[in-house]
């Protein structure tokens, strides 16, 4: 319960901020190492694959015509491809309204056997574009809208 | 006309900016002493003509003037009011604008009232403050003009991005750009000091309201955007550890650290060095926050504006002002004076404990935000998400917690946890620990479900909450100062928010199904039954909406609404998901596609005690608000009574 | 211990600058790493498939393979008359042909009522446009939404797909693209 001696209260301050600062520098490594989800297209999921059950991710095109929905009506076949290997993918739950056939998606979960069973899936957005399956819902909207402001 | 009066002005804000920074660098030096009366007289003007040239800005946004490019790429004329207002800062150039905005009030605020500071430290702060602001007129001015015309009108506006018309996100990122552009002014005045050499109590006096201030919108900003993502996202999560949270949150993290170093060094005169190497880093943090979401550097789920080109000019100002402000600081550091001593039991020790822990967090969330960034120029990517920050950040975060208990307590400078303090501290402080170690008992011995952190947080607040009250105990409540009563009610309402997040991992349960009209689930202790879906339409988007009844336990059921929305300008999609809040927790539904069989996804969630996660966040903004009023009050009071009596020896003189 | 006591402060002191060094230096090269972020078009690098579309517009020729074999580097526009940033690209694909572009159009899923009225609002930059009803060319040319523009080199091969309406600050990117193609 002594005081600090008076010379010395600075060093051990500091000393105490830079240990505080090395251990979660350590920590974080660590923790990382063991934590960190790997990004793998199919080809590196072919290639190199990982062990089964760790988290990763999978990023590719979700394949034309590969989406089947099973019977319980919310899980999702499918399959993500980057042109040279096909993964075949299953997911439960709400697909994300930019979820579509030929469109980039990033899933997050992991391999089990041969399938990549999804956590969540991140389809990509951008406010500028128009995607081809959105034009009949829109058509009569949009045309009145560019009708109107002429 | 407007538009042409709005860039006027900014280029005469921005004159006076340089005006402000030439007139304060030389009246720092004896042959520049007769330009000191000129730098307050130039803030206040910077600040009032930035605000003329916003004001502008929201005009030519009110009245959907599609002349202009920055309106005609990012409004439209059948907006509702609301949203083309939120237009006026929901895009590059306009929150460009309203930063430098916040900065020129701040500072024309600070030149007009401040006056404990010594006239030169307040003079190389304003300095500071026009040098910072310079950076941000420079890239407004250069390459984002807000008033930029067309050659020709545009016939109608581009619209707003529909994700982003929503009222919680139109008001989310103004509030976390206060709390920003309030830590660069914490970053001046720590940068005055530097240059006078002058860090003391004074210093942190002037500094602590606009910490307190910003402190309050970043926290407000961060509950209110965790909120809208909870709600909107239709994950039913609250918090992703995406990076745009994390650079909301990194900020925050660092003025709660100087939050509390700078009450040590206002009371105590201690942590000098340290106090101004934090008010370094919190606006580092908001810079660093700023080019994370702005460059597109990281991938987010919430990245909106992303552009490489801006996220360079921003980590060229983040170069010059970090990279100026750590040298300056390298340079002068061991020059300040060392602070007062104390004990390792005293408040001061348990502050810097909380210090310590603050930044061991901040370091954590930084470097995992950071390290796919890392390991990608290695040619790796990876992404790192709750199973990395969520224990870690634990491990300093629970032995925080538990110094938060005890550190309110302590007496500056020495205190003892024997003798006297037994009574005033160890006993009803072990009271409190006794209660925590019940519940984590408890939950070992009859709920093995549940994980080990989520216990550790429901146990810490157990006991944090009833410890946090310890401070008022023995004291006259109407005498208790405010800023007592808002660390008080601060520190409770991290407890709040503790044991919301605690009991939304231990306690929600899910379901997932498809539905057909008619079908009934059992979502915990809720019945919910899909009555049918039918299409709505809104000003500017149409839905589909389902109708779902539930019913809690063997209560007369309630009508929910969960919608999928399709936006017609720019076209898009948005789940709106629909929660019915009760005292103990929230039911949460989401409409999902139709299937082919005429099924419909249906997503529940029963979550027990969740709307605790931002009741408490609004506590702890409360903490700071009144802590903010308390210290307000008494400057004003301070200020009038020197005013008096300057002015009964002004009388006396004659 | 006293010579120690000095030096390490003096050392730690710069420890912040050095931290933030290391950071500027990781988010510099973060910056300049090429942006491989989106999945590059496998179509990149190919010959247009052949297609043969009948005319969209009564004051202009469709579309078919032939005309990008004729040795010149051409725009081949995918647009739509419902479609709103199609419109917001209009003034670039005009300063595009002003600056002597050929470009073609492909309408996807239109009529032709709409298409006129859509060219007469917009203006009509195109040397041909051809009337896309099924989407197939659209579909066989790697293109998932409109607006899109393709850059089609002399030999009738793809060498850039742009997604997206052209901005005004990608009109020189898309020039510079050309002129590669025509190289």
């Amino acid at each position: 319960m002594s005081a600090i001696k008076a010379k010395h209260q600075r060093l051990v301050l500091l000393v105490i901020a830079l240990l505080a600062l090395i251990g979660a520098g350590l920590l974080a490594a660590y923790a990382l190492k063991n934590q960190a989800a790997y990004f793998y297209v199919p080809n590196d999921l072919v290639a190199n694959p990982p062990e089964q059950g760790r988290a990763i991710r999978l990023g590719g095109m979700v394949e034309k015509g590969s989406i089947k929905k099973a019977a319980d009506g919310v899980t999702v076949h499918f399959i993500v491809g980057d042109g040279k290997a096909r993964i075949p993918v299953r997911f439960t739950g709400i697909t994300p309204d930019l979820f579509v056939e030929g469109s980039g998606v990033v899933a997050e979960g992991r391999m089990e056997g041969q399938t990549f069973v999804a956590d969540n899936l991140l389809a990509k957005h951008d406010e500028k574009y128009v995607p081809r399956e959105m034009k009949d819902m829109t058509a009569a909207q949009a045309k009145q809208v560019v009708a109107e402001t002429k | 006309m407007i538009a042409e009066l709005g860039l006027a002005v900014l280029w005469m804000a921005a004159a006076l900016a340089v005006l402000q920074l030439v007139a304060g660098v030389l009246a720092l030096r004896p042959e520049g002493r007769q330009l000191a009366g000129l730098v307050r007289p130039v803030a206040v003007v910077q600040g009032a003509l930035v605000a003329v040239a916003f004001a502008a800005l929201v005009s030519l946004f009110l009245t959907t003037d599609l002349s202009v490019k920055l309106v005609a790429e990012n409004s439209h004329s059948m907006k509702p009011f609301i949203f083309k207002l939120a237009g006026t800062w929901g895009n590059h150039e306009g929150s460009m604008l309203l930063w430098v905005t916040i900065m020129g009030v701040a500072g024309g605020f600070v030149a007009l009232i401040e006056k404990r500071l010594p006239e030169n430290t307040l003079i190389a702060t304003l300095a500071g403050q026009a040098f910072v602001s310079l950076g941000f007129y420079a890239f407004l001015l250069l390459s984002s003009n807000p008033f930029e015309r067309l050659a020709e009108p545009a016939p109608e506006g581009a619209g707003l991005n529909p994700l982003l018309q929503d009222i919680g996100l139109a008001f989310h990122p103004p509030t976390l750009y206060v709390g920003y552009v309030g830590l660069s002014i914490a970053f001046s005045f720590a940068i005055g000091a530097l240059v006078t050499r002058d860090v003391g109590p004074a210093f942190a006096r002037a500094m602590r309201p606009w910490v307190l201030g910003a402190w309050i919108f970043l926290t407000l900003g961060i509950t209110a955007g965790s909120y809208w993502a909870y709600y909107t996202l239709g994950w039913g999560g609250w918090w992703f550890w995406d990076p745009v949270e994390n650079a909301s949150l990194m900020p925050w993290l660092a003025a709660t650290a100087l939050l509390h170093s700078c009450s040590v060094l206002a009371s105590r005169n201690a942590l000098k060095a340290w106090t101004v190497m934090l008010g370094v880093i919190a606006f580092s943090m908001s810079m660093v926050g700023t080019f994370l979401v702005r460059s597109g550097i990281l991938t987010s789920v919430h990245a909106f504006a992303v552009d490489p080109e801006r996220g360079s000019f921003i980590l060229a100002l983040l170069a010059v002002y970090i990279g100026g402000a750590l040298t300056l600081f390298g340079l002068r550091a061991s020059t300040v004076t060392e602070g007062a001593r104390f004990s390792f039991v005293s408040r001061e020790a348990a502050l810097v404990l909380n210090n310590v822990m603050l930044c061991g967090i901040l370091g954590i969330v930084l470097i995992g935000t950071l390290y796919p960034l890392l390991t990608e120029a290695m040619g790796v990517k990876v992404s790192v998400g709750p199973p990395y920050f969520n224990p870690v950040s634990a491990v300093f975060a629970i032995p925080m917690m538990l110094v938060m208990g005890v550190g309110p307590l302590l007496r500056w400078r020495q205190d003892s946890l024997e003798g006297k303090g037994a009574a005033r501290i160890t006993l009803p402080v072990g009271i409190c620990a006794l209660l925590s170690a019940a519940v984590l008992l408890g939950v070992v011995l009859f709920a093995h479900h549940i994980k080990l952190l989520p216990a550790l947080g429901l146990a810490v607040a157990a006991g944090l909450a009833p410890a946090s009250f310890l401070p008022l105990r023995g004291r006259n409540l109407r005498r208790t100062p405010l800023p007592t009563w808002g660390m008080v009610i601060g520190h409770f309402g991290i407890a709040v928010a503790l044991f919301g997040m605690a009991s939304e991992s231990a306690f929600s349960t899910e379901k997932l199904a498809a539905m057909r009209p008619g079908d009934v689930q059992q979502v915990g202790p809720w019945t919910v039954k899909l009555d049918g879906i039918g299409p709505v339409a809104g000003p500017n988007w149409t839905a589909l909406e389902a109708t779902v009844a539930a019913g809690y336990e063997s209560a007369a059921p309630v009508m929910l609404h969960p919608q999928a929305r399709t936006f017609s300008n720019p076209p898009g999609n948005r789940t709106e998901s629909a929660l019915k809040t009760r005292w103990n927790g929230q039911l949460y539904a989401v409409l999902g596609e139709e299937g082919d069989d005429g099924r419909w996804q249906m997503r529940f969630w029963w979550k027990p005690f969740v709307p605790m996660i931002w009741y408490g966040g609004a506590l702890i903004a409360l903490g700071g608000l009144l802590a903010l009023l308390g210290r307000v009050a008494a400057d004003i009071r301070r200020l009038v009574a020197t005013d008096k009596i300057a002015y009964r020896r002004m009388k006396q003189g004659r | 211990m006293s010579a120690e006591a000095k030096k390490k402060p003096g050392l730690a002191i710069w420890l912040p600058l050095i931290l933030f060094a290391g950071f500027f230096a990781l988010v510099i090269w973060g910056l300049v790493r090429p942006a491989d972020r989106e999945v590059a078009s496998a179509f990149i690098g190919k010959p247009l498939p052949a297609f043969d579309l009948p005319p969209a517009s009564d004051d202009r020729p469709g579309l078919s393979t032939m005309v990008f074999k004729a040795g010149k580097p051409r725009l081949l526009n995918v647009f739509a008359s419902w479609c709103v940033p199609c419109a917001v690209e209009s003034p670039q694909l005009a300063f595009l042909a002003s600056k002597g572009v050929e470009i073609d159009g492909v309408a996807i899923r239109d009529r032709k009522p709409d298409v006129a009225r859509f060219l007469a609002q917009n203006g009509n930059p195109f040397a041909r446009i051809g009337k896309d009803d099924l989407s197939q060319v659209q579909l066989a040319i790697g293109s998932s939404g409109v607006p899109e523009t393709f850059v089609v080199d002399g030999k009738g091969v793809i060498r850039y797909q742009h997604i997206g309406d052209i901005r005004a600050e990608d009109v020189p990117m898309i020039l510079r693209k050309l002129e590669e193609a025509g190289q």
